[in-house]
């Protein structure tokens, strides 16, 4: 997994509550068996029009926007679907953390598997962020893992919550299954209780 | 301490706590498809891992399959081939039972685990599939995952979970005829929304879910996750047992009785607390039909379309607006008034036999609108052969529905399915979000009886004031 420390970036803004995954990578681009090649059709409804064209329409393809690796979001963000496809879609578009008032379970879980940080911050800041997004251009935060906290030069300073063990693993970029398979003791001792009872 | 039964459940999997990490669970039933796990099997190749427990391990083939025809020959589309050729490939590697397009057993993988009896009470079970959740109404804590937990999952047969907070959902009351189990979870998600329910694990209670038959308890742990909440239970009782008893994979004779036994244990003690509570009148419950683009955005049947000034919140009111640009309504519309193009009974929500038999009901004897054209896509092979030998096929192909096989379809829209854009659907599925069945198309969501309903009138009508022979 990629590591995730400390990140400064220009901030792209997506204010719409409730983005769900099937919006962030449509059903017709996961039939790949590949975890990559889903980036060009992120927000595929929005983001072109029927000719291919980029709609001018869409924020994120705003040239003030451009080369951004913060999204900043609305309320519920990415809801529905579980397909890990949305945070791989995200992260080929450039984007390395996410600040939003809540985020869906699964896509949070599915976000940091991958080290791409989804950062909940309280509504007043999230309007903050968003609405300095929103005005001019190169508006940019700073997210830092290790502090909690995102920070930008118009004097916010913001903490935020995570999990110490989802932190650890988000700072070294450690996958899961490794570490889990350093309990393989205790899967066995389980399995044995297990297959006595079963 | 009175417990609740996701204590009970999660207690009993615990498989090591160490300090500082998430709770690390035993899963005891995996279920894979082809579209969440092509990348987990070759995540396992690559370093070089093994499925630890292929025996508790099934799959089958439901996203991408084609429900017309052509279903024996090959997939047409040469990507969505490669996927399912991908599964029998990896499930032919690793020993994972696959069940294909030519095994009775096929079908959406939240249909074939209660159907071919795999689903068991107390049990913890996984897919990386969001509606995972449906299995709940069996009394077991089921969950969608991710790719990336689908990895960890073959590979240790465990799950690293932080703790969700627990929230009961009572239904008080009693259904009326016409109502159903489909507007029991509609009306909840548009009460709490669809972030509601986030962070917990949902307990259904009441007389009202005493009530209900399995299929319409499926219906409702189905689309928890529309509430935000990962998982939903149900408590196991008689009508969960006489359902399972005879099952292929549930436990014969002796061993059945003393797993019952064991089962009726599983429910919350008398006392045990819930960090929330939300409660249902059911006695005053209408049929429901969504208008907007997410689950929480629902109304009475003999409500009308809101207009974006009806929302005090300024993100509702935004959402209003987007999704009646994007559903192509007015505020102020009667429900019954919205006139539809198409009509999908189906889906993981609504696509048993007990939907397919309350909607032949409504059915017999009439015929669809001229206007509209009207699918079923039964939930899985079997139930497709039990509802030909029960003479359903033929109301539904008398009355001018479609007969189709079984598969996900135009739940999500993955194989040929779809709707063209601006096409107006009346759907027994879970999510109406924009594109979901197609680009541009709308999507009202109903239970079966409503959807039969639309199709016979062309338009949406309340299903309590209808003659069934």
């Amino acid at each position: 997994m990629e590591k995730f420390t400390k990140l400064t970036s220009i901030v792209a803004p997506l204010d719409r509550a409730n983005v769900d995954t099937d919006q962030i990578i449509p059903k017709q681009f996961l039939k790949r068996i590949e975890r990559t090649g889903f980036g060009e059709f992120a927000f595929f409804d929005w983001r072109y029009l029927e000719d291919g064209v980029p709609n001018p329409d869409f924020i994120l393809n705003e040239d003030r926007y451009a080369g951004a690796n913060i999204l900043v979001g609305g309320r519920n963000f990415g809801s529905g679907s579980s397909r890990e496809h949305a945070p791989w879609a995200l992260m080929e578009m450039g984007f390395k953390a996410i600040i939003a008032t809540s985020f869906a379970d699964i896509f949070r879980n599915n976000c940091m598997q991958n080290g791409l940080l989804p950062v909940i911050l309280s509504e007043s800041e999230v309007d903050t962020i968003m609405a300095r997004a929103l005005r001019g251009s190169g508006y940019k935060v700073t997210v830092d893992l290790e502090s909690q906290t995102v920070t930008d030069d118009q004097g916010l300073s913001a903490k935020f919550d995570v999990d110490p063990f989802r932190k650890n693993s988000l700072l070294e970029g450690l996958d899961d299954v490794g570490i889990t398979l350093t309990l393989g003791e205790a899967i066995d001792s389980f399995e044995e209780k297990r297959t006595a009872r079963w | 301490m009175a417990k609740t039964m996701f204590e009970k459940i999660w207690e009993e999997h615990i498989v090591a706590e160490p300090e500082g990490q998430p709770a690390l669970i035993y899963i005891d039933l995996h279920l894979v498809h082809e579209v969440t796990s092509p990348q987990a099997f070759e995540a396992l190749r690559l370093t070089n891992r093994k499925v630890r427990r292929p025996d508790l391990t099934i799959s089958t083939v439901d996203h991408n399959v084609p429900t017309d025809d052509t279903r024996a020959e090959e997939i047409k589309d040469p990507i969505a081939r490669q996927q399912v050729e991908t599964l029998r490939n990896n499930c032919k590697e690793t020993g994972v039972t696959l069940y294909d397009v030519d095994s009775s057993a096929q079908g959406i993988v939240h249909v074939i685990g209660p159907e071919q009896g795999y689903t068991q009470p107390g049990m913890t079970i996984v897919c990386g599939d969001s509606h995972t959740s449906t299995h709940g109404a069996f009394g077991s804590l089921a969950f969608g995952i991710g790719t990336s937990e689908v990895e960890h999952v073959l590979a240790t047969q465990t799950l690293r979970q932080a703790k969700p907070k627990t929230m009961e959902i009572r239904f008080n009351g009693e259904l009326k005829q016409g109502v159903t189990a489909k507007d029991m979870i509609l009306a909840a998600i548009g009460k709490m929304g669809t972030a509601g329910w986030t962070g917990f694990v949902v307990e259904y209670t009441g007389d009202a879910i005493k009530k209900l038959d399995m299929a319409g308890r499926m219906t409702v742990c189905n689309m928890t996750i529309e509430g935000g909440a990962r998982a939903g239970l149900i408590a196991p009782d008689d009508t969960t047992f006489d359902w399972m008893k005879g099952r292929k994979f549930v436990p014969k004779g002796e061993a059945f009785d003393a797993a019952v036994a064991e089962w009726r244990e599983l429910a919350s003690d008398e006392g045990a607390e819930y960090d929330e509570l939300l409660e249902i009148d059911c006695d005053t419950l209408e049929p429901h039909v969504s208008w907007g683009t997410n689950p929480g955005q629902v109304a009475k049947v003999t409500d009308r379309v809101p207009s974006p000034d009806d929302f005090d919140d300024p993100a509702d009111v935004t959402s209003a607006e987007h999704a009646l640009e994007y559903m192509g309504l007015t505020g102020g519309t009667s429900i019954e008034d919205i006139e539809i193009d198409r009509v999908f009974i189906g889906s993981c929500t609504n696509a048993r036999i007990e939907d397919l038999r309350s909607a032949s009901l409504i059915v017999k004897g009439r015929k669809v609108a001229s206007s509209v054209r009207a699918q079923i896509m039964p939930g899985s092979t079997l139930t497709k052969m039990l509802a030909e030998k029960e003479g359903l096929d033929t109301i539904f192909k008398d009355a001018g529905f479609e007969w189709r096989e079984s598969g996900c379809s135009m739940c999500l829209g993955m194989n040929p399915d779809i709707l063209v854009p601006g096409e107006r659907c009346a759907s027994t599925s879970n999510r109406n979000f924009e594109g979901r069945q197609g680009k541009g198309g709308r999507t009202h969501l109903v239970s079966p009886e409503m959807a039969a309903a639309a199709a016979i009138e062309g338009h949406f009508v309340d299903v309590r004031d209808w003659e069934t022979e």
